[in-house]
């Protein structure tokens, strides 16, 4: 999987998160150069992802992806387990990056960062399912 | 004339401070050893799972800030006072900075420790780390800004005491082991400048009430400027001891005076520029400077490797002395049997192992496979776990006797000591990082998940555990021996004229060999300053333009 070490990307108003993609996260399907691309907003809290925990981020497979995550309250990590996927979580930031799942599997996702008395609870879940089954359901509505 | 004879008001000074770095010691160890118990799902019974956090807090704070630093002022004291040849200047002063430091430790131990009681208001479960917006109790800030101020004081005692040596020995060279105590404050006094900032600055007045929000990524960046710094002032010590204390201990001489000043001084230029290195997972700081930061974080190889060769070559010396031959055979000929030079060479071969596995820490895109895992904490328990608690469990056997006037007791429990750490640090940290490859992550109460498994890519994640679990139990069992023998001579050793052979042997290769350039402090320092700011001007602006607090979370309770 390809992964560029993130930077500087976009600060984002805590007041305001209702008003962005964050207030209504999931995955969005983007056309670019003709070609179908999906952007994945997350927004995390103590202890859950949404989406991710309970219901679980449905993605294809060889498609490009763009994770754009925040958090509501404190610090939290990212960790898409078996992967170079590995991200802090800063409130006030928008951690953003690229990659593309090679082939239909599902993956563990946790929050690595100490973030709370339950913090080892707070896990989620990608399946990643091939580009032929992914359809409009598992987009945001 | 002994240590203690000499300069009885120093002497007292250096215990104080090593009564308090052996207390905080023992319950950081014994905190370690039930996190080794509970994480790894061995046993549970001792506390529950929302209780681990501040058992933790307690481990990284009592033992890589309190430990650590009582140790080293207590070193510093011993070492300062003797190469001079002076007492401390102003005795008042001196005590002065050492209560303050303990005032501020029980502030910060009784806000961690109040976790522990049910329903109690003072609680610091932050970790050592302290990110806001989890917030601790505004004692625990309290106190550990006046361990830091009063750490201050102390390098100003030793500043007082080098000027004042200065003015009746105009010419001299400064002696080694003030030269190594006086470049280990200037690093500590230019990275300490950031943690100071954000716990009086930001965090003393949030956790107030004073201010409502804070920018979580501000504080949690000045955190990183002290916080790889941190390290260095806890191995520098380390190196302190092993440039000028254990080639004696290997029956040598220090191979070259000038190596150790050079290798200090890279220290204090490059220590601080490097804090982004524990940030490339981090949105926010750009990655032109994360690279800038890899660059320095590589070059700071170089100082550890001169310092392998230079203490390798120290050995080699002594052994030969001794009679050893060959290219290797020379190895055995060693005093292996002598528990200060069993304790720094086990500990130095650690920090060989520490060394590599921190080489893929510090290289950006292999650092986002393990950011986070349990490989860092495998990491710096080879490190500041092994390379410098193993150091200064090993020199004590050496200063403890100087400073009591008494005979090292159970020399036979000392000697079993180092192999005994040297065991128990091998299962663990070995486990920790096979973990940390595995995915599993650092700083968790139950690394157990409902969605998925972790594979391990060699080896199994059931034997990474038991590993984890043995490996933790050993350690506790050495560092149980470790503080028999320390509590057994200071209350029961045999009073001898001449305890200890206090003597350290001259250079090979002396101080006038040594280019006078290397003892230009003010070069040195404006240097170390000039690249701080290249490398944290920008970033820190960029952070702070939208306003100091903004944009700004509430806090939430630890």
């Amino acid at each position: 999987m390809n992964l560029r070490v993130i930077g500087a990307n976009k600060t984002i108003d805590p007041q305001n998160i209702q008003n962005t993609n964050f207030g209504h996260p999931g995955v969005r399907k983007v056309t670019k150069n003709g070609v179908a691309e999906y952007d994945v907003y997350i927004k995390a809290m103590q202890f859950a992802f949404q989406p991710g925990t309970g219901v679980p981020i449905t993605l294809p497979a060889n498609a490009k992806v763009t994770f754009h995550l925040t958090s509501v309250d404190v610090i939290h990590g990212f960790e898409v387990v078996g992967t170079n996927l590995n991200s802090m979580v800063i409130p006030g930031q928008i951690a953003k990056f690229t990659t593309i799942f090679p082939e239909a599997k599902s993956y563990g996702v946790i929050c690595n960062e100490y973030c709370g008395p339950a913090h080892h609870v707070m896990e989620g879940k990608i399946n990643v399912i091939p580009k032929s089954e992914f359809d409009e359901k598992y987009l945001v509505q | 004339m002994t240590f203690l004879k000499k300069y009885p008001k120093a002497a007292k000074v250096a215990k104080a401070n090593f009564i308090v770095a052996f207390i905080a010691l023992s319950i950081g160890g014994l905190f370690g050893f039930i996190q080794a118990l509970h994480r790894t799902d061995v046993f549970r019974g001792f506390i529950n799972s929302g209780q681990y956090y501040t058992v933790l807090t307690g481990h990284g704070v009592l033992l890589a800030l309190i430990f650590t630093t009582f140790f080293i002022m207590g070193l510093f004291v011993w070492g300062v006072t003797r190469s001079l040849d002076r007492e401390p200047e102003n005795i008042t002063f001196t005590w002065t900075w050492f209560w303050l430091m303990v005032v501020g430790l029980l502030l910060a131990t009784i806000a961690i420790l109040g976790g522990l009681v049910p329903g109690s208001s003072i609680r610091a479960a932050v970790l050592y780390t302290f990110y806001p917006p989890l917030q601790a109790h505004p004692i625990f800030y309290i106190g550990l800004a006046l361990v830091i101020i009063g750490s201050w004081m102390a390098g100003a005692d030793w500043f007082r005491s080098y000027l004042k040596w200065r003015k009746d020995h105009p010419t001299e060279r400064i002696p080694l082991l003030s030269y190594m105590t006086l470049f280990t404050m200037l690093m500590w006094y230019v990275c300490t400048v950031g943690v100071a900032i954000e716990v009086v600055g930001l965090l003393i007045p949030w956790s107030l009430g004073w201010v409502t929000k804070i920018d979580p990524l501000l504080p949690r960046t000045l955190f990183w400027y002290f916080g790889h710094a941190v390290v260095y002032f806890w191995l520098l010590p380390a190196y302190y001891v092993w440039y000028a204390i254990l080639p004696k201990f290997s029956g040598g001489r220090l191979f070259s005076d000038s190596m150790a000043r050079i290798v200090f001084i890279i220290f204090l230029i490059l220590s601080t520029p490097v804090g982004f290195h524990h940030q490339y997972a981090d949105p926010g700081i750009p990655l032109g400077f994360k690279f800038y930061t890899m660059s320095a974080t590589l070059l700071l190889l170089l100082p550890s490797l001169m310092t392998f060769f230079t203490v390798i070559a120290g050995m080699e010396h002594g052994a030969r002395q001794r009679g050893g031959k060959g290219y290797f055979a020379w190895l055995g000929k060693l005093p292996w049997d002598n528990p200060p030079f069993v304790g720094c060479a086990l500990a130095g071969i650690m920090f060989a192992a520490g060394g590599f596995s921190g080489i893929i820490n510090a290289s950006m895109n292999i650092n986002i496979m393990i950011h986070n895992t349990l490989w860092v904490p495998g990491h710096f328990h080879l490190t500041v776990g092994t390379a410098v608690a193993l150091t200064f469990m090993a020199v004590s056997y050496w200063l403890i006797p100087q400073l009591t006037g008494k005979r090292l007791k159970f020399k036979t429990l000392a000697l079993i000591q180092p192999y005994a750490w040297f065991l128990g640090m091998t299962l663990m940290s070995n486990a920790m990082h096979r973990g940390g490859l595995a995915g599993i992550p650092r700083r968790t109460a139950e690394p157990q998940y409902q969605g998925f498994n972790f594979h391990a890519v060699f080896g199994s994640v059931t034997e990474i555990r038991w590993q984890i679990a043995i490996g933790g139990t050993i350690l506790l069992l050495s560092l149980i021996l470790f503080l028999w023998v320390i509590v057994g001579t200071w209350l029961k050793g045999e009073k001898a004229e001449h305890p200890v052979d206090e003597t350290i042997p001259e250079p090979l290769s002396g101080p006038e060999h040594t280019p006078a350039i290397l003892d230009n402090i003010k070069l040195w320092l404006a240097l170390a300053i000039i690249l701080v700011i290249l490398a944290y001007s920008f970033p820190l602006w960029n952070l702070v333009k939208d306003g100091i607090f903004s944009p700004g979370f509430l806090p939430r309770p630890s």
